[in-house]
């Protein structure tokens, strides 16, 4: 295939389409879960409208989760078993955090209003949950599966900075979908998550090639400084575009609204495509190739050709869902 | 307890949990087709108020079955990486296939289903309806696929301990796969019937006598009685294919210990595995040989075949076996009078009376049980295979401390234990508001802000 050897051609494409999907992944389930963690910053009113802003699409952007990790099992199942094993505990709570916020959605809107407090609390709590979590898992797997004590303490740091940028993402999806009160204070709320997401950043694109001598010959040696210098460069350029931006949004006549969340993505897929830089080939940190991990290439063959075909389907009515819901979040309504 | 155990426990609790909602939904989604096909044929804005209760059932019923089923794909990784280590080449691909035609496709026109219907046309609100049916079913599919082939596997071979597949038509159609994906459809269709008879009936008794109380009650008991008998059939055809295939199961399930001809069908007893007899056994003389062979004396395999030179028990547990075979056929015995009772007399009358209405009410349920009790049998009959004569459970747990299953486990049951709790008190209140909102047509707005209770009379506006 392409004059490459299935076993390696094929290893190569998972890798691509696993590195794909989780980017996919953290934009459209980011921006959920960061408005999950806005939510409890919103009055009762706003909290239904911040939650109207999602409710037709979170359940297909987890799905994107779903296909990540299955991705992973069925493309690398021994790494699969190491990462998730060695994860035991955070993948706990992420469960947990994503049962809460999941059943909370829809709870709080089948239930009197006396209690329906508890569920928006449940639904923050599991926002919350699921996206400190999931920054600590990416912190662990940064430094290789690491469980020190030292590890624990930098992978919280990447937990709260992953936390923060969800905040971002999920306060420009409110920019774009909403109008009034709410969109002001969304502009508010995305200018203090980016603070805090750009020192995140930060810290981990300096801790990374410290952490790893590997890394750090990948990043700081001739040429290639100077071929990777662009990564960073263009990541503060959105960043400072971005809070130059926010200072004078929302406009009267709404332009610019979906700007932010395109930025956000950018900024996600920047940050993405550095980490992928930095791992390759390996997909456990430093022990294990995506070439040792991959499953047998008939496998992966017959995944490849289903892939193939339905992945751009998906994507199509993925976009038919978006543009149904187009336009300012109003009540949602079954009838 | 140690980490296979209480991982077992955990995973026991995880999928019997997550099956109840899938179960629901998988024939649910055919049901509101119906509903909505109806409406769109007659007209009749009672079609579509059905269609808007069910659909809100269906909602929380999707949202459960998604987080605990997600729950469950991390699973394979966090407790049996074993499984998929092993048998991954051809367990990865059914998944995939899984995740690539059906969640994506439920989940994306589910938003619309759900919240669609003044936003697109009729016609398109109708089409994702039908498209999140159809992803269900397609999930059922193959993960029944992939858990059949776990009972009956073939089209593979064994290379350096790891399987390899040479044959995907004979993974995906293995012997027990049709039989299996048949019994599981009528056992969600089963489900959905009794539930929607159930829950109408629980209206009626509160007083509810509007026509899409009537609409989904005759429904419900309808499709009970309809699907009940096929069901029986099928689960007597499933049951003779497990014999062809994996004989000490159905040895454990009839607590036969000898093979021999004239086995009786054993109605109760407790098999003792210590001894190897049955106490208290009270059974109809040469029933199993009837059942399973077609005549008196037909000889049905024994569980003492079963045991190793050296005394090693290679059959399932017996005791757990027998009894949750029973309280399938059990229930679906009291599915079968219950729904051809219930249909006469909405036949006969057109109404229901007060006793069958708490009868219909008491069994709103039984799917659930009888669907529990089924799965129960053939995966514990499975044991001590994970994939049979593959890969048994305990080669493939995590080498996960104790402690940490421990902890999640006591977790997982407690969430889930609320989670039930809450699931059903909602079903419960939707029910008894469905019937509030018709009579004061003005319900608090503020509490009902997602649903339907707006004035009944309201016209319908389909967005065009």
């Amino acid at each position: 295939m392409f004059g490459y050897e299935p076993d390696v051609i094929l290893p190569l494409i998972f890798a691509g389409l696993m590195g794909i999907s989780i980017l996919v992944y953290v934009i459209l389930d980011g921006f959920d879960l960061g408005i999950g963690i806005l939510s409890v910053f919103g009055t009762d009113d706003e909290k239904d409208t911040m939650i109207a802003s999602i409710g037709p699409f979170w359940d297909a952007n987890e799905t994107w989760l779903v296909l990540s990790i299955g991705l992973l099992l069925v493309a690398f199942p021994i790494a699969h078993g190491i990462i998730l094993t060695a994860l035991y505990l955070p993948v706990f709570v992420l469960l947990v955090g994503l049962v809460l916020r999941g059943i909370a959605f829809d709870f709080r809107s089948k239930v009197s209003a006396q209690s329906k407090w508890m569920w928006n609390l449940l639904f923050f709590i599991g926002s919350v949950m699921s996206s400190l979590s999931q920054g600590y898992m990416l912190g662990i797997y940064v430094l290789g599966l690491d469980l020190s004590w030292a590890s624990a303490g930098f992978a919280a740091l990447v937990g709260l900075c992953l936390a923060a940028s969800y905040g971002a993402v999920g306060a420009a999806w409110l920019i774009y979908k909403t109008e009034g009160q709410l969109q002001e204070k969304a502009v508010i709320w995305m200018r203090m998550c980016l603070l805090l997401t750009a020192a995140g950043m930060a810290m981990i694109s300096i801790a990374t090639p410290f952490a790893s001598a590997r890394i750090f010959d990948k990043w700081f040696t001739t040429p290639e400084i100077y071929l990777l210098a662009p990564l960073p460069l263009l990541t503060g350029a959105v960043f400072a575009g971005l809070w130059f931006l926010t200072a004078k949004l929302p406009r009267p006549d709404d332009s610019y609204a979906l700007v932010p969340f395109l930025a956000m993505a950018t900024i996600f897929t920047l940050g993405f495509a550095g980490l992928a830089y930095s791992f390759y080939p390996y997909i456990v940190p430093d022990q294990l190739t995506i070439y040792e991990a991959a499953s047998a290439p008939e496998s992966l063959m017959i995944i490849l050709v289903g892939t193939a075909i339905v992945l751009p389907t998906i994507g199509g009515y993925t976009i038919l869902a978006y543009r149904i819901f187009r336009g300012k979040a109003t009540e949602l309504k079954y009838d | 307890m140690d980490a296979l155990i209480l991982s077992r426990m955990q995973f026991a609790a995880n999928i019997s949990f997550h099956i109840l909602f899938p179960t629901i939904t998988i024939a649910l989604g055919w049901v509101l087709l119906f509903f909505k096909w109806r409406y769109e044929r007659t007209g009749n804005d009672a079609w579509m108020k059905a269609y808007f209760f069910w659909v809100k059932v269906f909602a929380l019923s999707f949202a459960l079955g998604v987080v605990s089923g997600i729950t469950m794909s991390f699973q394979f990784g966090t407790n049996w990486p074993g499984f998929m280590e092993t048998v991954g080449n051809v367990a990865g691909p059914l998944l995939a296939y899984e995740v690539l035609t059906a969640f994506f496709l439920e989940a994306v026109f589910l938003g619309i289903m759900l919240f669609g219907f003044s936003r697109v046309s009729s016609r398109i609100h109708t089409l994702a309806t039908f498209l999140v049916a159809f992803g269900t079913t397609m999930s059922a599919f193959w993960i029944i696929a992939l858990n059949s082939w776990m009972h009956t596997p073939q089209g593979f071979e064994m290379r350096d301990g790891v399987a390899h597949a040479t044959d995907w038509f004979a993974i995906i159609f293995n012997p027990s796969m049709p039989y299996r994906f048949v019994h599981m459809l009528l056992a969600s269709g089963l489900t959905v019937a009794f539930l929607m008879a159930g829950l109408s009936a629980l209206r009626w008794i509160y007083g509810d006598r509007s026509e899409p109380m009537y609409k989904a009650l005759r429904t419900g008991v309808y499709l009970g009685a309809i699907l009940i008998p096929v069901q029986i059939f099928a689960g007597d055809m499933h049951g003779l294919n497990t014999l062809e295939h994996q004989p000490q199961k159905v040895a454990a399930m009839e607590a036969n210990w000898e093979t021999r001809g004239n086995v009786p069908l054993v109605l109760f007893a407790l098999p003792d595995e210590e001894a190897r007899e049955n106490r208290f056994e009270i059974g109809i003389p040469s029933g199993a040989s009837l059942i399973l062979k077609h005549h008196a004396d037909g000889v049905v395999p024994g569980l003492n075949d079963f045991v190793a030179e050296d005394g090693t028990v290679e059959h399932p547990p017996v005791l757990p076996l027998f009894i949750s075979f029973r309280v399938m056929v059990g229930v679906g015995m009291l599915m079968l009078v219950v729904s051809w009772a219930a249909a006469w007399m909405l036949w006969r009358r057109d109404d229901i009376n007060k006793p069958m209405a708490f009868v219909l009410a008491g069994m709103a349920f039984s799917g659930w049980i009888a669907t529990l009790a089924g799965w129960y049998t053939t995966e514990i009959g499975r044991q001590p295979w994970l994939v049979s004569g593959v890969v048994t459970t305990a080669e493939a747990v995590a080498p996960v401390p104790g402690a940490h299953v421990a902890l999640t486990f006591a977790t997982y049951l407690a969430l889930y234990a609320v989670l039930i709790v809450v699931y059903l008190t909602v079903l419960y209140k939707l029910a008894i508001r469905a019937h509030y909102g018709n009579i004061e047509k003005d319900p608090d707005p503020r509490g009902d802000s997602v649903s339907m209770g707006k004035a009944t009379g309201e016209a319908l506006q389909p967005a065009e």
